[in-house]
């Protein structure tokens, strides 16, 4: 694929650029929805459309007053402050289960490991309406419907499974001789565990927490059934908004959500490679 | 070596028992403190995920109900025969009016009321009737009393829908969830133009085929392209695929709403180069047009990431030999760099099948009638109408289907294996 060779003929070079066309288009097609809500959430209209001034690149065309009825208007704010509340309290449960979990599992001597690993990824598979549906029901039964309480668990159930596969991934390059040699040295196995194992599956448990993190911070089927009015959070306020009232604040709010996407993305990365390195691969 | 240990006997680990023992025990402790690291977050899926989709199984046959609310009528109709044709006697009247009587005090008939109303329309309204006036009745006569109140309990095939749902379990809603319905000569599919659940499952499992379909097509050459350029580059356009995997669901349903909607951009631009006459929009949203272009926009970073680490594998020395030995361009694709991807195309497409059958929130918005899934429906029954066990039914049917799609998944790529970005 690196460059035509000198012999390629003429079928073999237009296959070669047609190729390359198509890759093009399927990329923009992955890229251009998201890209495309970013100007015009700076829109000075209420409309979901480019408008004339916008082509035209007329400063009047453009404003911030999406940006300011987010910032300002009470509804999303409320959703904001809710979605702050839960997704870390969720992160933090999801987190220290998982990762203790994690670590039982890629023991060698672990009993069962085959049934406890299918029922902690369960949550993963089973389709989200189905989580819903049975959340609700079985919450409502024991009170946690319609509670603080409630989203959280249930936010946090959702997103161990991506701290499990997340830090036994970085397990699985762990050299178990350095446990041993810490032990061998008088260390106690809480010492051992934060002192030499922890730095080292760090960015594995780092990497799982922000999975558990944006599960939590996007959930919106779950949120939907087993939150009251009281625990509405962002991706609830945008679906209301999507479904009901379509307010272009939603653009503004999304290309602030890209934004912390792209952060996420590039803290992950940046962790990979660390991990990488830590571990005596070269990077790539 | 044997010498030496039949001369001190059994070998002796440090504190004087044997070693056999010793090692047993310590393998026993290291299992139990593997137990215990995974016991918490075990005990928590266990109460926070399981128990709530066993009480999911359980209420798609439970029928606590009617002999929770009409115990002393549940009873004696047990002697009625169903088939007779005649209504019950004056004994099950007398219960029903010492039932209805503690039920209206609790206020609990006229749910009892909705549920039957499930099986047969009307039942409702003659509960919330009858249970205004139970207090007006007088001692004896029931029969006559509460035909007078509401004529339907004259109705044999009132008496018929109560006793068959007087048991503690019912296979009811799950005849409802496949369009079937119990009658007087056993189990018979509904009307044609009633049947809708089989028709939206068939709608779901079809749009989910076009929509793998299309995944794999799309994701095949971007897939091919980023495992075969130089690490530099596809690590740059890798960004491109893993963006839009980590962009919110709802983001990225939103942009496809300004996109497609008939004032959206797509629209304009169609209008502005005059390819598009503005009074013949394009209706591309509110249907399944846009159901599929959405989820498959949303599901494709999941064909890519499996299919690149598969190709990732592929040894770029097999093609070259391939065509040293004198295969064309085609054949050295087609019989060896292909079938060696297969199982990247498998499980990428298992994935994105398993994850659109149960799609909500982008059918839900993008969808509007012709474009929804089997779960909107479910959605439907737990919110709107409220006839949770036909939800719970529906859920258990779909579960049961993607627990075997998750089967074949296991058996293509092994849950252990699966990677995230």
């Amino acid at each position: 694929m690196s460059g035509l060779p000198p012999y390629a003929s003429s079928g073999q070079i237009a296959w070669y650029y047609g190729f390359r066309t198509i890759c093009a288009l399927i990329f923009m097609f992955l890229i251009m929805p998201i890209l495309v809500i970013i100007p015009l959430s700076f829109n000075a209209e209420n409309f979901f459309t480019f408008t004339k001034e916008m082509l035209a690149l007329d400063p009047d065309g453009y404003s911030l007053k999406h940006y300011k009825d987010f910032f300002t208007n009470n509804d999303w704010q409320t959703a904001l402050a809710n979605s702050v509340r839960i997704a870390p309290m969720a992160t933090i449960l999801a987190t220290s289960f998982g990762t203790l979990a994690a670590i039982g599992l890629s023991q060698s001597y672990m009993p069962f490991r085959s049934v406890v690993m299918a029922v902690m990824i369960s949550p993963m598979i089973v389709p989200l309406i189905i989580s819903a549906a049975g959340m609700y029901f079985f919450y409502s039964r024991i009170g946690l419907q319609g509670t603080y309480w409630g989203v959280v668990l249930a936010h946090a159930a959702l997103g161990t499974p991506f701290v499990i596969i997340t830090v036994t991934a970085t397990l699985v390059g762990f050299d178990k001789s350095l446990v041993r040699a810490a032990s061998n040295l008088g260390a106690g196995p809480i010492r051992t565990f934060f002192k030499v194992q922890m730095p080292l599956i760090l960015p594995g448990v780092i990497s799982g927490a922000l999975f558990a993190f944006i599960t939590s911070f996007d959930e919106v089927v779950v949120v939907l059934f087993i939150g009251s009015a009281s625990q509405k959070t962002l991706p609830w306020q945008m679906f209301t908004g999507l479904r009901e009232q379509i307010s272009p604040t939603i653009l503004a709010v999304a290309t602030v959500l890209v934004t912390i996407s792209i952060i996420l993305l590039v803290t992950l990365e940046l962790l990979r490679r660390r991990s990488e390195r830590l571990r005596g691969m070269s990077p790539g | 070596m044997s010498e030496v240990q039949s001369q001190s006997g059994p070998v002796l680990a440090a504190d004087g028992s044997p070693l056999k023992v010793s090692i047993a025990r310590a393998l026993r402790r290291r299992k139990i403190r593997a137990l215990l690291l995974t016991a918490p977050l075990f005990l928590f899926i266990l109460i926070t995920f399981i128990a709530p989709i066993a009480d999911m199984l359980f209420r798609s046959v439970e029928n606590n109900i009617v002999p929770d609310t009409l115990p002393q009528t549940v009873q004696t109709l047990e002697n009625w025969d169903s088939t007779s044709g005649d209504l019950p006697g004056e004994e099950t009247f007398k219960a029903l009016h010492s039932d209805l009587l503690i039920a209206v005090e609790k206020k609990i008939h006229t749910r009892l009321g909705s549920r039957l109303n499930y099986e047969q329309p009307g039942i409702s309204s003659m509960f919330r009737k009858t249970g205004r006036r139970v207090d007006d009745m007088v001692e004896g006569g029931y029969k006559a009393q509460f035909i007078k109140i509401d004529k339907d309990w004259g109705n044999v095939d009132v008496w018929r829908t109560i006793k068959r749902f007087s048991g503690d379990y019912t296979a009811g809603y799950f005849l409802s969830a496949v369009d079937a319905e119990p009658t007087a000569d056993g189990v018979q599919m509904k009307p044609e133009n009633e049947r809708i659940y089989l028709f939206l499952l068939g709608r779901t499992m079809i749009l989910s085929i076009v929509i793998t379909s299309s995944c794999i097509l799309l994701g095949y050459p971007v897939a091919y392209i980023l495992a075969n350029l130089p690490l530099r580059t596809s690590n740059i356009l890798m960004i491109l695929v893993l963006l839009p995997f980590w962009t919110s669901l709802l983001v990225r349903t939103s942009s496809w709403i300004v996109l497609l909607q008939q004032q959206g951009v797509i629209n304009d631009l169609l209008v502005s180069l005059g390819i598009l006459d503005d009074q013949n929009r394009l209706q591309m949203m509110y249907n399944e047009f846009g159901t599929l272009i959405a989820m498959t926009h949303i599901l494709l970073p999941f064909m890519i990431l499996p299919l690149y680490s598969v190709m990732k594998t592929v040894p770029p020395s097999y093609v070259r030999a391939a065509k040293s030995l004198g295969a064309s361009d085609w054949t050295a694709f087609w019989r060896v760099y292909f079938p060696n991807t297969i199982p990247g195309i498998g499980a990428g497409a298992v994935l994105v099948f398993i994850l659109s059958i149960g799609y909500y929130i982008t059918p839900e918005l993008v969808g509007g009638t012709s474009g929804i899934f089997i779960s909107n429906r479910i959605a439907y029954h737990i919110s709107s109408s409220l006839n949770w066990g036909l939800a719970a039914a529906l859920g258990t049917m779909l579960l049961a289907l993607v627990m075997v799609l998750y089967y074949i998944y296991d058996k293509i790529v092994g849950i252990d294996n699966v990677k995230l970005g």
